[in-house]
């Protein structure tokens, strides 16, 4: 088990970018969740950024996230400096087991800030994201353009300043000549991405795949510059699936925001409550009872083998298998049944609450549960047998989309895809939340990084979840599920009969919202798909004041051109369906 | 009077079986997939579902009967009726009992060969003309996949006209009153069976429909009863494949007196053509690159390796027994 090394500790690296850069250029900031995090002023900024990514010992190699706060509105900030808008470089390091948070102020009539892309490919992205929500502008970018608004939208999403609800704004229309208008702005224009419309002999194909086709999974688009067959490069188009969860965070209580946060990732269920519950617990400093938190994890390993097995059966079927969809789909039914019966709801259960669960486990809970980890190995094994050592299954994955530890780092990637490359780096294992260090279990790497790998991870992944289950199911804890923290919402029900503390909590928290005391956290964890974690900043409201969904499948899809270059279009579905995204996590 | 007749009666029997037999696999393909998938298939329509082929015919045709607007409309509507007519013609030299048959050509296999040629052309004119990327993709992954198996699929039989002495498919299922082919030729019916899926583009050979790649490949532009011909003549292959199989491989209608050779003949076929959904229920979807090189790479030698073999066989054995 290797927790967090103590001599990582965050003064080190501060006093070390202090000596480097002067005194007077770093300033450092305190936050609840004990990253180090620094203000830099925006002179400094790109040099501060490539000594952690290859200047210092043991580097911090990975652009884990890139987002913005508006701060105009912001009332507590203490200690930081002056600043209209914040742009927040979040890196992780592999080798400290650490993230830091590096900060640069923006002052409004100067929104312009050096571009990133040269440091980190991964960049780009996540810069034109701030670009589009916010109007921030960074010099250098190869392609600042919108990213998840349409081309014609008027102003900036995230500015505290941009209307949050429809009755905000006057009533939506869209005349026949908007209409012609927003369709000629999807026309791909290849001189635009810098693509030659032809190479010294042919004429290259440019061929529309999505948002409409059964090979992506969901509304994206990708376009693709074909010779023949083979792709000689692809642009990938997001924001069809956009529905604006980080500006609604703004306008829901801590509480009530919960129930967004399951449709984020929707194969994911409960295990986006969790990364969402256990960042406000952070910021709350809410401990959560044992049973509680051995719940959330029976929940979250469930959905985790939900999620593979949808992954699964339709990356069989990708590759042309008509059968493995329907066997993973009716065990994914018993995996649903048995939440249904636990939380009352299937996909979107809204089961975690800040400070632990809706409700107790029903009697008689791990009567189906033992049911499912009696009879689904067995299928499990044949699922073996019919795909991953079918032959042909094999010569269409194997070397195909391959990428390596330092490529996937360099994008970003995390979760499976990391590890099929052979870097076995798990949340669950490296920062042990919500309990995760007391239980048994492997983390399954690869080699190669290919399609084939990334497979095999998945399907080992599901293995050690069953054996998480069950030890879950053999060692439950009994006792409360909720804490007794007075910012536990809603607080334990039977409690409020009794003492009028509690009754009076539980009608401010359930009428008004809890008030979250100010200051920052972000959590990670090793969600389905990979990395999910929520950055929070609160204002010592109701209402969150900024929250960040760092979600893994955004910066997978980012990878998706790079690693089908020279590729065919089978491949690509191949690609795609390896990489297992799911649209509403990459837009949000 | 009455042989003409009987022609008739034949030819119409012939139809109505290739027909009704499509239609029919429309529904026993659903139900012998949802079997093997742990689901139902169609069920609603009549007793087991089996009225389900009539509902989907009525919403076929009640469907717009629509060309967009950018396609070469002679040919878009043209192809459709290509691969119907080609297939059924193909159906004329298939001898399903002694004396059932519509015409004894001594040609047959032949005229099977080249009748089949003929569909690749509604498969390559729908794909052009439909001015589709993704229905040109289709379109030339099957000119070049059709092609290159009609190579071995007509190498692979050769083996057999050789036993049988004759290219007359009535012939063929005489010369097998001892032992069927399938036996002697065991590597040319197994690359007649690859080559004949091949040639019917039906998974794992569906590269040029290819859902999850080209969303529906050659016929992506087609709605209504011009996509319904499509479909048709999908299963209409099929059940000419099968029966094509047994008549080279499996005797024909040849078997055990209790029951009487038709019914022998399209027993064998329909073990064939479930073999046929079995398979595409089971096995995913090679790339195209590596359909080529299994075809030219393993099932080419073997086809030259059993006519090599068989003919030195035929040789040797018939000079034993020369005059």
């Amino acid at each position: 088990m290797s927790a967090r090394e103590p001599d990582a500790g965050p003064a080190g690296i501060v006093d070390e970018l202090k000596a480097g850069f002067g005194q007077a250029s770093i300033e450092a900031q305190a936050t609840r969740d004990a990253f180090p995090t620094l203000w830099v002023p925006k002179d400094r900024l790109l040099d501060v950024l490539a000594h952690l990514k290859s200047g210092a010992a043991r580097p911090y190699r990975m652009l884990y996230d890139l987002t913005a706060i508006d701060e105009r509105e912001r009332e507590h900030r203490e200690g930081q400096p002056g600043s209209d808008f914040t742009v927040v470089y979040h890196l992780l390091s592999f080798d400290r087991n650490d993230d830091i948070r590096v900060k640069v102020a923006l002052k409004e009539g100067d929104l312009a800030l050096p571009s990133a892309t040269g440091l980190w490919p991964s960049a780009n992205w996540y810069e034109r994201e701030i670009y589009d929500m916010f109007g921030l502008t960074f010099d250098g970018h190869p392609h600042l353009e919108r990213l998840l608004m349409p081309d014609g939208w008027t102003g900036h999403p995230l500015r505290k300043d941009h209307p949050a609800r429809a009755t905000d704004m006057p009533p939506f229309e869209i005349p026949e000549d908007k209409l012609e208008e927003d369709e000629k702005a999807l026309r791909f224009h290849p001189e635009r991405w810098g693509l030659p419309r032809r190479s010294g002999r042919s004429d290259y194909m440019f061929l529309n795949v999505g948002p409409q086709h059964p090979g992506t999974h969901g509304i994206l688009r990708v376009v693709l510059e074909l010779d023949g067959e083979d792709i000689v490069n692809a642009v990938c188009d997001i924001g069809f699936h956009h529905r604006g969860a980080e500006k609604m965070g703004e306008r829901q209580s801590w509480h009530t925001f919960i129930p967004y946060t399951d449709r984020v990732e929707y194969l994911g269920g409960v295990m986006n409550n969790l990364a969402y519950v256990l960042a406000v617990e952070k910021l709350a400093g809410i401990d959560v009872p044992d049973r509680a938190q051995v719940a959330r994890i029976m929940l979250c390993e469930l959905f985790r083998i939900s999620s593979h097995l949808v992954w699964y059966g339709t990356f069989a079927q990708d590759l042309g298998q008509l059968s493995p969809v329907f066997y993973m789909f009716t065990d994914r039914e018993k995996i649903l049944d048995i939440v249904a019966a636990i939380c009352g709801a299937r996909m979107h259960p809204n089961w975690f609450r800040i400070g632990g669960l809706a409700q107790d486990l029903p009697q008689g809970w791990d009567k189906p549960v033992r049911e499912f980890l009696r009879t689904f190995p067995r299928r499990l094994k044949e699922y073996d047998a019919l795909v991953m050592k079918n032959r042909i299954f094999k010569a269409r994955t194997a070397g195909i989309g391959a990428y390596t530890i330092d490529e996937a780092v360099e994008w970003g990637v995390t979760g499976p895809g990391l590890r099929a490359c052979g870097l076995e780096w798990d949340f669950r294992k490296k920062r042990p939340y919500s309990g995760y260090d007391r239980f048994d279990f492997d983390i399954p790497t690869g080699r190669n990084g290919d399609c084939y790998d990334r497979a095999q991870v998945r399907v080992a992944e599901i293995r050690q979840s069953l054996r998480i289950i069950e030890q879950c199911v053999a060692n439950m804890p009994g006792g409360d599920t909720k804490s007794r923290h007075p910012l536990a919402t809603p607080p334990p029900k039977e409690r409020t009969l009794t003492d009028i503390e509690t009754l009076i909590g539980h009608f401010l928290g359930v009428g008004w919202g809890p008030v979250i005391p100010p200051g920052e956290a972000f959590h990670g964890i090793e969600a389905t798909k990979g990395n999910n974690g929520y950055y929070l900043v609160s204002d010592g409201g109701v209402l969150p004041y900024r929250l960040r969904i760092r979600t893994p499948s955004f910066a997978h899809i980012q990878m998706v051109p790079t690693i089908s270059r020279g590729h065919t279009i089978p491949d690509l579905t191949a690609i795609l369906g390896s990489v297992d995204y799911v649209l509403s996590d990459v837009d949000r | 009077m009455s042989l003409t007749l009987k022609m008739i009666l034949i030819v119409a029997g012939v139809l109505a079986a290739a027909l009704g037999s499509a239609a029919g696999l429309v529904w026993l393909e659903r139900r012998l997939l949802g079997f093997w998938q742990e689901r139902y298939g169609p069920n609603r329509v009549g007793p087991f579902g089996i009225f389900q082929v009539l509902a989907d015919m009525i919403k076929l045709f009640l469907k717009e009967d629509w060309v967009p607007p950018f396609a070469d409309k002679p040919v878009f509507v043209l192809a459709p009726a290509i691969i119907i007519a080609a297939v059924l013609m193909s159906f004329a030299v298939i001898p399903f009992a002694p004396g059932l048959f519509v015409a004894d050509l001594n040609i047959g296999l032949l005229f099977f060969l080249s009748m089949s040629s003929l569909a690749v052309y509604s498969v390559i004119l729908g794909a052009w003309a439909s001015n589709n990327k993704y229905a040109l993709l289709g379109g030339l992954r099957a000119a070049a996949q059709m092609m290159s198996y009609e190579v071995f699929m007509g190498l692979s039989l050769m083996g057999v006209v050789m036993l049988a002495g004759s290219f007359s498919l009535r012939d063929i299922v005489l010369a097998q009153e001892r032992t069927w082919f399938v036996l002697p030729q065991f590597a040319g019916f197994a690359v007649f069976l690859v080559a004949g899926a091949a040639e019917m583009r039906r998974l794992p050979f569906d590269l040029p429909e290819a859902e999850n790649e080209l969303v529906a490949g050659y016929h992506s532009e087609y709605s209504g009863m011009k996509f319904g011909m499509f479909y048709i003549g999908e299963y209409l292959g099929l059940t000419l494949i099968s029966a094509l199989i047994v008549t080279l491989f499996f005797g024909g209608w040849l078997g055990p007196a209790f029951l009487p050779p038709p019914v022998w003949f399209f027993l064998k076929t329909g073990v064939l053509i479930a073999f046929f959904i079995l398979v595409r229920g089971s096995l995913p979807r090679p790339r195209y690159d590596q359909l080529m090189a299994f075809g030219w790479k393993v099932l080419l030698p073997i086809a030259v390796l059993n006519l090599l073999v068989t003919a030195a066989v035929v040789l040797l054995a018939g000079n034993k027994a020369g005059p």
